[in-house]
């Protein structure tokens, strides 16, 4: 059981920026990529959420088996177990928070069964309490007139209520202070299961202090180039991205 | 997208789209002469005043041209010689859903109306056609003076109320639809509110077109006398025909000094009618005239609800919410008149457009020479579903005098991609995403609807969401 991307190739408009990514995430492990702007991390989330502007030119990504990209509607993977949290999440406006994520809630359950709306928000309360969210954040639109920090939770919120497989955490920590990040990190930490897999994107190695990975993968051109533990994170964040370009292309 | 239907809103959809065979026992026959005036005065027993009023009103109504100078070219299409002007079963409203005969009360089973008359609801009326089927009050509010009737019987029974006020809001030539209305008008409610009574339930007023080639010309009048309160709702279907149906009510709102009307419409005709109805208050000291309006549905909808500021300290409002579909025009907006110093008016108007589906905003604000500490606000929001859907607005804002203030804001917006994007990642899919960010649009609006309208308005909303989406 895993998430497993093998060869994947993808364009927006004519320039290719996923150029034959390799990557396995077994089920309960977290991975961390890492790299730097440009380097295609954010495509490789929305590439597999299913966002109209990319194409997939090649390679498949399989979720606990299933062909992810044969279904065609974002919606689609996401109800097979895909879930993305945004570096920029959306604004709905006039949609209240509790309203939307009864509407996700709503959309993955058999067409004939009807939620039931009084279990439903004793859930949302009980983990947006975890996520030190105000109870009055349930009737505001989801994430217009939010600050970084409460978008960031908002996702973490939607993940929790959702329960996917395999999360997706692109730049969850970018526009956080340090104590919405540890809030965000516990969030995440608690999520952490046997039969859920994470994959976190992030430019920087302070999150993975928080959430610590199981695997570092570093990505360069839309592939990744080259995979460690922990201290490879650490080694990163002290010598920079430019010793892994080199080696790789001595090794090209 | 079509997968993604869910099978029973498809089932739904048709809620108002059904027809059962109902005898008729009195048909004025397709087109409009003299002679068909004088067909529905004599079943009607219309006074003499009546009869001339709507022979008068029959030459105004030949004699002026169709507004298409401005107005949608469409309207050529409604064959007037093609309609018949008045059916019915007789003229007497029921007082009691036992005694509405089988064939039509089963219409209006079928669309709830009796449930919501015990539910929520200070009065009823149902109109079928020309006539009201059923008309009544609960006891306690007609033992405060309240008068809900249709306006037949408002006419008969009340004249003295009725004659005072009767076409003095809306003449006869306002417009040749007004004009149209006056000669043939039948049904519609006649509401007096006694000084000082403030109705706690809405009454609540059901129009039903039942015929195919047929038009409905009801006539309401809603006087609220001093410092009284009263808010008064109504729900409009027909079943789809194959021909076009006709729908030109006419309206008139008389708040006296502190008096509140709050006016409700949820409409939600089938895309083969033409509905063209004139709306307007008149407002005096300190009063209020709220109209909410929503226009789902129809062929082509024209509609301005207005008020006219006729005394010091009145207000006026327009708040309305348009749907335009494929192939349908909501061609809407709001007149605000202010005749007197110290008159605040608000307009908000939001319209949706999906597929080819056109919606257009008309406003006209106007604030009189000499006049001062008056005050407009217009808001105009229009969001565009798809990228062939089309969206127009026409502001019309007259001030004169320099101690008023005047503000309109208008946009314009699509729902993005990503919106959507973002939405289907948490698996919603998109028809569904497409309702919710289009609720999200007027949500604010909705809120001012009653909780049973605005549950309805959704869910409307939703059905004509469903459609769109490919």
């Amino acid at each position: 059981m895993s998430l497993h991307i093998e060869n994947l190739h993808a364009n927006i408009g004519d320039r290719e920026i996923l150029r034959g990514l390799n990557l396995e995430i077994p089920k309960g492990e977290v991975h961390a990529i890492m790299g730097k702007n440009g380097s295609g991390k954010s495509t490789l989330a929305k590439v597999m959420a299913g966002h109209p502007d990319y194409e997939v030119t090649k390679g498949t990504v399989t979720l606990d088996g299933l062909a992810l990209l044969d279904l065609e509607e974002p919606d689609e993977r996401a109800r097979a177990g895909l879930f993305v949290a945004f570096q920029y999440p959306m604004e709905v406006p006039g949609v209240s928070i509790a309203n939307f994520i009864r509407a996700a809630r709503q959309a993955a359950l058999p067409e004939d069964a009807e939620l039931d709306a009084v279990e439903y928000y004793q859930d949302l309360y009980v983990k947006m309490d975890a996520l030190k969210i105000p109870r009055n954040f349930t009737s505001r639109a989801v994430n217009e007139g939010f600050s970084g920090g409460e978008k960031k939770r908002c996702e973490i919120l939607q993940l929790a209520m959702l329960a996917p497989k395999y999360a997706v955490l692109d730049e969850t920590d970018s526009g956080l202070d340090i104590d919405a990040l540890k809030i965000v990190s516990d969030g995440v930490n608690a999520l952490r299961s046997p039969d859920r897999g994470f994959l976190v994107i992030t430019h920087y190695q302070r999150l993975l202090d928080y959430i610590v990975p199981d695997v570092v993968h570093v990505m360069v051109n839309g592939q990744i180039v080259l995979s460690g533990d922990k201290e490879l994170a650490l080694k990163l964040e002290a010598e920079g991205y430019d010793w892994v370009e080199k080696e790789t292309l001595a090794t090209a | 997208m079509s997968t993604d239907t869910k099978p029973d809103l498809n089932i739904d959809r048709s809620i108002g789209d059904f027809r059962y065979d109902v005898a008729y026992e009195f048909d004025a026959g397709l087109g409009l002469t003299a002679r068909t005036i004088d067909y529905i005065c004599d079943v009607k027993k219309d006074p003499d005043w009546i009869r001339k009023f709507r022979q008068d009103a029959l030459k105004k109504f030949e004699s002026m041209p169709m507004p298409t100078h401005w107005a949608s070219p469409d309207l050529n299409n409604i064959v007037f010689e093609n309609i018949r002007y008045y059916l019915s079963q007789g003229t007497q409203a029921k007082r009691s859903w036992d005694e509405v005969p089988e064939d039509v009360k089963r219409t209006f089973e079928r669309l709830g109306i009796p449930e919501q008359e015990r539910k929520f609801l200070a009065g009823v009326e149902a109109q079928f056609d020309s006539e009201a089927a059923y008309s009544n009050i609960k006891a306690a509010v007609g033992e405060q003076g309240v008068i809900f009737v249709g306006s037949t019987e408002g006419l008969h029974k009340h004249p003295e109320i009725f004659r005072k006020w009767f076409g003095k809001v809306i003449p006869t030539g306002d417009n040749k639809f007004s004009a149209l209305n006056s000669a043939v008008f039948s049904g519609g409610s006649f509401i007096y509110i006694p000084p000082g009574v403030k109705v706690k339930h809405p009454l609540q007023a059901y129009f039903r077109i039942n015929a195919e080639n047929f038009g409905q010309f009801e006539r309401t009048l809603i006087i609220a006398d001093e410092g009284s309160e009263v808010m008064y709702m109504e729900g409009c279907t027909a079943p789809k025909f194959e021909t076009a149906t006709l729908h030109s009510a006419v309206v008139e709102l008389v708040a006296l000094k502190g008096a509140k009307i709050q006016y409700i419409t949820v409409q939600n005709w089938s895309p083969n009618v033409f509905n063209l109805v004139t709306k307007r208050g008149l407002a005096h000291e300190d009063a209020e005239i709220k109209w909410i309006d929503c226009n789902i549905g129809s062929r082509l909808t024209m509609k301005y609800p207005g008020v006219i500021m006729k005394e010091r300290g009145a207000r006026g409002e327009v708040v309305s919410i348009a749907l335009s579909g494929d192939g349908q025009h909501q061609d809407t907006g709001a007149k605000m008149i202010h005749a007197a110093d110290d008159t605040t008016s608000n307009i908000i108007s939001k319209s949706i457009s999906l597929g080819k589906g056109r919606a257009t905003y008309r406003g006209l604000v106007q604030i009189g020479r000499h006049l001062k500490g008056c005050k407009n606000n217009t808001e105009c929001d229009a969001l565009l579903i798809n990228t062939d859907s089309r969206t127009d607005t026409y502001p019309a804002i007259t001030v004169h005098g320099k101690e008023n203030a005047c503000q309109h804001e208008a946009s314009v917006s699509k729902i993005s991609a990503e919106q959507i994007f973002y939405m289907q990642q948490r698996g919603i899919p998109k028809a569904a995403a497409m309702s919710l960010a289009v609720n999200g649009f007027v949500n604010d609006l909705v809120q001012q609807f009653p909780m049973e309208y605005s549950v309805e308005l959704k869910r409307l909303i939703d059905l004509e969401m469903e459609g769109s989406v490919g």
